[in-house]
């Protein structure tokens, strides 16, 4: 344990050296390297590809190396990365480590970070448009503080308490905190304090968004299918098939793992569930021989199951609550190939929603409404193999978001930008992600065979039941 | 009375015993006797014929039993190859094109006249139909494409007069390949309905018989 007066200390006399050592090492070459247009070196992007109006520059501090908060700054680090908000300033070695928030230089120490010495000029050098810090405070609790550099103000401070969480809930509380930052520094919503559902061999899994923390959440024995979040993500429904080949959607609990049957699936094959935006009403389809067809189920009083759509062997599968819960966007072959259709929630005014060429674009599937409610993402096959596109809902514009390997099933992330999606880019099919505004994606997932993800809302309650 | 009863009978049969035991008693001095040699004798030999004729009348019973139950096995085996071969014509499966549910004439159609036939001639007999996909295409609706598949052969039966009580229909889409390889040959041969009998298979006559 460190005390007040060790800490003072500790500040007065490493923090001092470490700063010291800091702006002898790092001020010497960067005004010259911004300056001069020097060619980058190897991990070095100061400045150098951030613009204004662009993406602002992130530079994520170190400082007093200790375990916990390595651990938090990495999460967090990682966080704002995975972001694709920011342009995020690395330094070259450790020098990173020592370019933490240090004491004031007249020593002169109070709890809490108000005091600390805050060098804005030299992030302001490496480019950077905030910083963030995180410190250990006096009651043990962790700050994850944003520093404006140009206001040169504590733009945001969030508080992790280590203490009687889980490591689970720890690693959440730190995914919450690069949320609260992503909030601060652009007024958009941040992603990282969410879960990625996924199947893989029949078993059903949870998956970090960092793609840490992979979890099995059904029973062992289970063969699972198409996996939805509620909307407070407190829960999820999926598909558990049945050796006599028909298909029972069960609700379960995140935290405590109880389980419900939704009562009128115990017969038939009844898939791809989504929830109403209020949590009271499940949309399905539902196999038999009448083909494929839509049905609502008012979870919240228990009853009242409703079937959406008619037209004995056409398919319609894989509804899509609207975030404002009045329309369903869902895929139907009712036409030949398998096109996006919307319709209002109890049935009314179906029509097609994503435009095609007759003849000429390929089947499309598995629509997922973002949760601005802006944007519909599904895939469609182009030259044989299916790809990630976005549809402006209000222009119904479409864009074509993926073209390497095939490309299935997207999910949105809370933040509207990112979707995960099945693909097989490198052979095996895993969970990818993608970040719609710049393209750029990242594996999630490492298991075999994956599919089917399902993104959670942002998970803001703790994991303890 | 009622122990006297028992008493009374118990000494008749110890007296009886005695008796019998006294009679078994060898003679003290036997003198041949020809006559009763030869009554021995063929006392000995009418007891080895009854025993030989009843040897031979058990022979024939046992070779009797034999046949018949040879006779019965034998068109039990008959039955059950009948059954068999019904069973198989009834199991045939049906392949479908990529991401297709229409029955192909021809060959698919025959398949399936084949099973209406056996449907006909076998009251009792109930299937299940299932249908599959290859590995192409969203998983959902490959659940979706397989049900499809199934109602089809469903329905061809029933247009033809088949009680579609008799038939129950599901899908496995793409969850149960034949073949786990990648390749057009392993996705022509996953791409099926398969027919399973559910009930009423034990004595399946065979169309037209």
């Amino acid at each position: 344990m460190i005390g007040p007066s060790d800490r003072a200390v500790w500040r007065c006399g490493a923090g001092s050296a470490l700063l010291a050592l800091l702006l002898v090492s790092v001020l010497q070459s960067i005004p010259a390297r911004l300056s001069a247009q020097d060619p980058v070196e190897q991990g070095v992007r100061l400045g150098i590809t951030y613009t204004p109006g662009m993406r602002p520059g992130m530079l994520v501090l170190g400082g007093p190396q200790r375990e916990r908060l390595d651990s938090v700054r990495t999460i967090i680090q990682r966080d704002l990365e995975f972001s694709d908000r920011f342009e995020m300033i690395y330094l070259p070695g450790g020098d990173s480590l020592i370019l933490g928030v240090g004491p004031a230089p007249d020593s002169v120490v109070n709890p809490g970070t108000a005091d600390v010495f805050v060098n804005y000029s030299l992030y302001e050098a490496l480019g950077a448009d905030y910083a963030v810090s995180v410190l250990e405070e006096y009651d043990s609790t962790l700050s994850v503080n944003l520093y404006d550099v140009a206001g040169e103000a504590v733009r945001t401070s969030a508080r992790i308490d280590p203490l009687g969480v889980s490591s689970l809930d720890f690693r959440m509380a730190a995914h919450r905190a690069a949320d609260a930052i992503v909030r601060a520094a652009t007024g958009e919503p941040g992603y990282a304090a969410s879960q990625v559902l996924f199947v893989s061999r029949g078993r059903l899994y949870s998956v970090d968004s960092d793609g840490a923390n992979t979890r099995l959440v059904s029973p062992p024995e289970a063969d699972t299918f198409s996996p939805a979040w509620s909307p407070d993500s407190r829960s999820f429904a999926h598909t558990e098939l049945s050796e006599d080949g028909w298909g029972t959607i069960v609700v379960q609990d995140r935290v405590t793992g109880r389980r419900r049957t939704v009562t009128p699936t115990t017969e038939y094959l009844n898939l791809s569930p989504d929830f109403s935006p209020d949590g009271g009403t499940l949309v399905f389809s539902r196999g038999w021989d009448e083909g494929t067809q839509l049905f609502s189920y008012n979870l919240a009083q228990d009853c009242c199951l409703q079937r959406l759509t008619v037209g004995r062997l056409s398919d319609n599968l894989s509804p899509a609550f609207s975030p404002d819960g009045r329309r369903i966007a869902f895929e139907s072959n009712r036409v030949g190939l398998a096109q996006i259709y919307i319709m209002s929630a109890d049935g009314t005014d179906q029509e097609l929603f994503a435009p095609y060429d007759y003849g000429v674009t390929g089947d499309s599937h598995s629509p997922a409404w973002s949760p601005d409610g802006l944007n519909l993402a599904f895939h469609r096959t182009v030259a044989g193999s299916p790809q990630i596109f976005v549809m402006g809902v209000r222009g119904r514009s479409v864009r074509q978001l993926t073209s390497a390997g095939r490309n299935e099933d997207p999910t949105w992330a809370p933040d509207g930008r990112h979707l995960a999606y099945k693909s097989n880019r490198t052979g095996a099919e895993q969970i990818w992600v993608i970040d719609i505004e710049t393209g750029r994606v990242r594996q999630l997932t490492r298991l075999g065979q994956t599919r089917m993800p399902s993104w959670s809302p942002s998970i803001t309650e703790s994991n303890q039941p | 009375m009622r122990l006297t009863l028992p008493l009374t009978i118990g000494a008749t049969v110890v007296l009886f015993a005695a008796a019998a035991c006294g009679g078994g008693q060898p003679e003290v001095a036997p003198a041949p006797d020809p006559d009763s040699i030869a009554r021995e004798q063929a006392r000995r030999d009418s007891i080895a014929a009854a025993q030989a004729r009843a040897d031979s009348i058990r022979r024939a019973q046992e070779e009797a039993d034999r046949l018949a139950r040879q006779r019965t096995a034998d068109s039990l085996a008959a039955v059950r190859r009948e059954n068999e071969a019904v069973m198989e014509m009834i199991s045939r499966r049906l392949h479908f094109d990529f991401d297709r549910s229409v029955i192909r004439p021809g060959q698919d159609t025959e398949v399936l006249e084949q099973k209406l036939a056996i449907l006909q001639a076998n009251a009792g007999l109930r299937l299940e139909i299932t249908g599959h996909c290859d590995e192409r295409g969203t998983d959902e609706y490959n659940m979706a494409l397989g049900m499809r598949r199934a109602v089809s052969a469903k329905q061809f039966l029933v247009d033809r007069g088949i009680d579609e009580a008799r038939i129950t229909v599901r899908s496995r889409g793409e969850e149960q390949p034949l073949d786990s390889g990648h390749n057009e040959e392993a996705w022509q041969l996953n791409r099926r309905d398969e027919f399973r009998v559910t009930a009423g298979g034990g004595s399946l006559k065979r169309p037209g018989m």
